[in-house]
């Protein structure tokens, strides 16, 4: 089986958000970039198929020079080679049509992306890649399974969830559930080491239009203070939540 | 030419979201000058949407729809919008809506903006104001293709009446193999989805243990209110990872958030942010969430929610 992971280089789920020259870009200062968490639990659930079943793996990413270290990054977790389509990423449908040419080129079974990503959370990357190479197409999924041509996988819905059966060539949506988060890997020396021969190889984009256009950012209104109640006045807490904030 | 809106039902009724995102269909379509059509499908009963806004309903009855099905929804949706040669399509954020329309996009090669919390500044270019960094920031994004495929964010447009009545038809569309069939579904019925809730009562490590989540149901089912967790309480496996809430669980944004022993890491902050009204209550006065909250009570959970539920039944009581 080959199987092509798709890898969001975000900014870690910690990081103070800041904007730069005109509120028009995200301000990277200080920001420590990361394997987005959803693709992290879909890399792993890779490696397991790796180990447990027999697999290659492709990581890839679609951005500049400085995406690398989160790609070498995922080399040094196991996968066994990477790719990166040399362009800056702008909207999810730009970033599909890439990652599609990069799925038929290389002929993959099974694409494991996130169901989103943490900075721009578009959400939709996954979705428009299945379609654009007419594979089946499982989003929000919390486990997978694939015995030969076949796969089984959960997926969440809103209050539930639910399984459903489907066949490879297959695109997932992962987040936390396809892998226990402790199952979670961090590169140890020799994965780093070996990380380091392992071919990351540059692509060049194929100039797919972009659908969408980021113009500005806004932060949200800064706060105002907490209004403290007592605990031994609980009558106020209702008194301000109904005629106040009108929410009861 | 009209503003299309997919109405997501249940069993043959609305979901609210429904009328969420034709009351947001109606206002762009007065932007435009136009109106508004809905796509139904399975939905017993589709006037009241005429009471959202929406001047036509094409009604879809099939068995083989019975079942959500990302591709073959989306194929109706897409087949609706050439039909009625709309240029802007409005659906929802729940699960359903989030994995169709990305679908629906790309067979109308339309630009799509998800999490949009606006109706648009403007709509030529068609500009529209979304959430950005798990709602640490908001962003305004040009759609620039001929159609439009437009999230609105649950929770964040309201339900908006209008003295409208819509007109039905039926619309029977083609549907494509679907590859994906849905074997089992496991869901709990009665209870409010954190996705649909307009309240959601959320706890954290400060409850101890699963064992005291009695009193968290008890004081959501006083509120009408989903129950919902932190991220070290699902890890903890004392909740499912369907509750947990924050950057990498689910986001809310309900109207009110009632946050129990839940101390307020930035991871679990993003994922409420977009919550309109925020209430903590803790014991320590230094947790990080009293400077996210509207409301806060310093004090012990175990204490002050018995309290709590009952001040909220007498109110109840006197106000029913």
């Amino acid at each position: 089986m080959k199987i092509l992971v798709c890898i969001s280089h975000v900014p870690d789920t910690t990081s103070k958000i800041n904007f730069t020259d005109g509120d028009t870009k995200f301000d990277t200062n200080g920001v420590q970039f990361v394997i987005n968490p959803n693709d992290e639990f879909g890399l792993t659930r890779a490696m397991w198929f790796k180990e447990k079943q027999g697999a290659s793996v492709t990581v890839v990413n679609v951005g500049g020079a400085e995406t690398e270290p989160t790609l070498r990054k995922a080399l040094a977790i196991g996968a066994d080679n990477a790719v990166r389509v040399n362009t800056e990423a702008k909207d999810g449908f730009q970033v599909a049509k890439e990652l599609a040419n990069v799925v038929k080129e290389g002929g993959y079974d099974l694409v494991i992306a996130g169901r989103e990503s943490i900075d721009y959370n578009g959400g939709m990357v996954p979705g428009m890649l299945a379609e654009m190479v007419g594979a089946n197409f499982v989003t929000n999924c919390i486990s997978l399974e694939v015995d030969g041509n076949n796969a089984k996988a959960v997926r969440e819905i809103d209050g539930g969830k639910e399984t459903v059966s489907t066949s490879l060539p297959l695109v997932i949506g992962g987040q936390k559930g396809l892998v226990e988060e402790s199952d979670l890997r961090i590169p140890n020396m020799r994965g780093i080491m070996m990380a380091r021969q392992k071919p990351l190889n540059v692509v060049e984009p194929t100039g797919a239009s972009v659908e969408t256009a980021s113009v500005k950012f806004e932060k949200p209104a800064p706060k105002g203070a907490v209004t403290l109640v007592s605990p031994d006045n609980l009558d106020e807490l209702v008194n301000l939540l109904h005629n106040e904030a009108k929410v009861i | 030419m009209s503003v299309l809106v997919y109405t997501e039902s249940e069993n043959g009724s609305f979901k609210k979201t429904a009328f969420e995102v034709a009351s947001y269909a109606k206002a762009v379509a007065d932007q435009m000058g136009t109106t508004v059509t809905a796509v139904a499908i399975n939905a017993n009963d589709t006037s009241e949407l005429g009471t959202y806004g929406v001047d036509k309903v094409l009604n879809v009855s099939n068995d083989a729809l019975k079942n959500f099905n990302a591709k073959s929804y989306a194929s109706v949706v897409a087949q609706a919008a050439k039909q009625e040669d709309a240029k802007v399509i409005v659906v929802s954020q729940t699960a359903d809506s989030k994995y169709l329309a990305p679908i629906l996009a790309v067979s109308l090669e339309a630009g799509y903006a998800s999490n949009v919390v606006e109706v648009p500044t403007s709509t030529s270019p068609f500009t529209v104001k979304r959430t950005a960094f798990t709602n640490k920031a908001f962003n305004m994004t040009t759609i620039d293709t001929d159609v439009k495929v437009v999230g609105v964010s649950n929770n964040s447009f309201g339900l908006v009446e209008n003295s409208g009545s819509a007109t039905a038809e039926d619309f029977s569309p083609s549907l494509p193999e679907s590859g994906v069939s849905v074997e089992s579904v496991d869901k709990a019925t009665d209870k409010v989805t954190i996705a649909d809730a307009e309240i959601v009562v959320s706890a954290g490590r400060g409850m101890k243990g699963p064992e005291n989540w009695g009193m968290i149901e008890e004081l959501a089912d006083v509120l009408g209110a989903a129950t919902a967790c932190s991220k070290p309480v699902s890890d903890l496996g004392w909740r499912p990872h369907s509750e947990h809430v924050g950057q990498t669980g689910k986001p809310v944004a309900s109207n009110l958030y009632i946050a129990i022993g839940i101390s307020g890491a930035i991871q679990h902050l993003a994922g409420i942010n977009a919550s309109k009204v925020k209430v903590v209550v803790n014991t320590d006065p230094e947790a990080p969430f009293f400077k996210a909250a509207d409301y806060g009570v310093v004090g012990d959970a175990f204490e002050v929610v018995p309290q709590l539920i009952e001040k909220l039944k007498a109110f109840k009581a006197a106000n029913a």
